[in-house]
């Protein structure tokens, strides 16, 4: 099932809908770093509120996602990781060093336009 | 087979000779009770209603065979003497001395006919320890569901979440942290981070004095779950010792955010969070 990528203003939004295959993760990958250039986007947001497990390929992918894009010269966070899957993704050792990370959509809006404001 | 329901056999013979002694034997187990100075916590007449009801439950443990009666009875039992103080030895020794009494019984009936009283023996032996082991078993059980009502009861108390200020959450934590409480914490904490929508969350541990390994390591790990939740954690008012016990473990301390003590955590979650505090006018 392909992520579908939602342009708002100068920031981008992926919203996970279900369990994602390793396949779907890699192509929303490419996706997102061709876009963000494309369409001049400053910030990516990745919704993840609807993923009850994270393993660590999806975990890896976000953290290749999120540099991946700020190479290409924008910001990333990572936004809706539930409670428990945090916890277990923290027990794995998996924990997203370097990324962004923000309650939900509305708080990861707050703090990637915090950043435009600093960087202006 | 035959064996089997000669056993049952001398079994009914026995449950007659206990239901036609009942009210004597009753007695002397009530006797022997208050002379042994059990059950000190109960009046003499209760401890005479108690003893019939359990002398009638274990004549028909012995009859039918089936202990589901007499477990519910004990855990009926000891629902209502627990709270009371009665020790596990005081329920135990009932039991035991009621078993007692009735095989002097048989004695005393049988000593005419040693081949007899073998053989009645026999059958009331193990039934007997059952109908003992069943009564312990079922107290303990009660007492132990008490313990963990009264845990759960305690750690539900032991581990508020306050908001002091929009988006910032204070965990105070005291007392010992096992891994189970430590567990919790993060449950609550983590919780309690979504529904606050915090930002800025102040651990204190000024009231622990020493955590193992293993939960330092899952406070570090709490640390980093709540990052993943958007909030930043202040640990504040580490004793030496857990300082000790992190370095140990090798926490990254780029990781963990730690002031000295709850004030000054507060007054760096407020500028995190963008707040400035000042006095209106000088104290008086």
């Amino acid at each position: 099932m392909e992520v579908p990528i939602l342009k708002q203003g100068q920031v981008l939004i992926a919203t996970f809908q279900a369990a994602l295959s390793d396949a779907d993760l890699n192509q929303l990958r490419s996706a997102l770093v061709q876009q963000v250039v494309r369409f001049r986007s400053r910030g990516v947001i990745v919704d993840v509120t609807a993923m009850d497990v994270m393993d660590s390929f999806a975990s890896r992918t976000l953290r290749e996602i999120a540099h991946m894009i700020r190479l290409r010269g924008a910001e990333t966070v990572i936004v809706g990781i539930q409670p428990e899957v945090a916890f277990a993704m923290v027990q794995l050792g998996l924990t997203l060093e370097g990324v962004a990370t923000a309650l939900d959509l509305e708080e990861g809006l707050a703090y990637l336009n915090q950043k435009f404001k600093t960087m202006k | 087979m035959a064996k089997r329901d000669e056993s049952s056999e001398l079994l009914r013979e026995l449950v007659a000779h206990l239901r036609q002694n009942r009210t004597q034997l009753r007695e002397e187990w009530v006797g022997r009770i208050s002379e042994t100075r059990l059950l000190t916590a109960m009046t003499k007449e209760e401890i005479f209603a108690e003893a019939t009801s359990v002398y009638d439950s274990y004549v028909e443990a012995l009859e039918t065979e089936t202990f589901e009666a007499l477990q519910a009875y004990a855990r009926n039992l000891s629902e209502r003497i627990i709270p009371r103080g009665v020790e596990t030895h005081e329920v135990v020794g009932i039991v035991l001395l009621l078993r007692d009494v009735l095989a002097r019984s048989l004695f005393a009936k049988y000593q005419t006919d040693f081949k007899k009283l073998n053989r009645i023996l026999d059958a009331y032996e193990p039934a007997a320890n059952r109908i003992a082991n069943t009564v312990a078993v079922g107290f303990v059980q009660e007492r132990e569901r008490v313990i963990r009502q009264q845990q759960e009861a305690i750690r539900e108390l032991s581990t508020p979440v306050l908001q002091v200020r929009e988006r910032l959450l204070i965990l105070p934590i005291i007392g010992v942290i096992d891994p189970q409480r430590a567990r919790q914490l993060t449950e609550q904490l983590l919780r309690g981070i979504r529904t606050n929508r915090a930002k800025v969350v102040v651990i204190d541990i000024t009231g622990v004095a020493a955590m193992d390994v293993t939960v330092a390591n899952h406070l570090v790990q709490t640390v980093e779950a709540s990052r993943l939740l958007g909030a930043t954690v202040i640990v504040t008012g580490l004793s030496p010792e857990i300082a000790q016990t992190l370095v140990t473990i090798g926490v990254d301390l780029g990781k963990m955010n730690t002031v000295g003590d709850l004030q000054g955590g507060i007054e760096q979650a407020e500028r995190l969070l963008g707040y400035k505090v000042m006095a209106l006018a000088e104290p008086n």
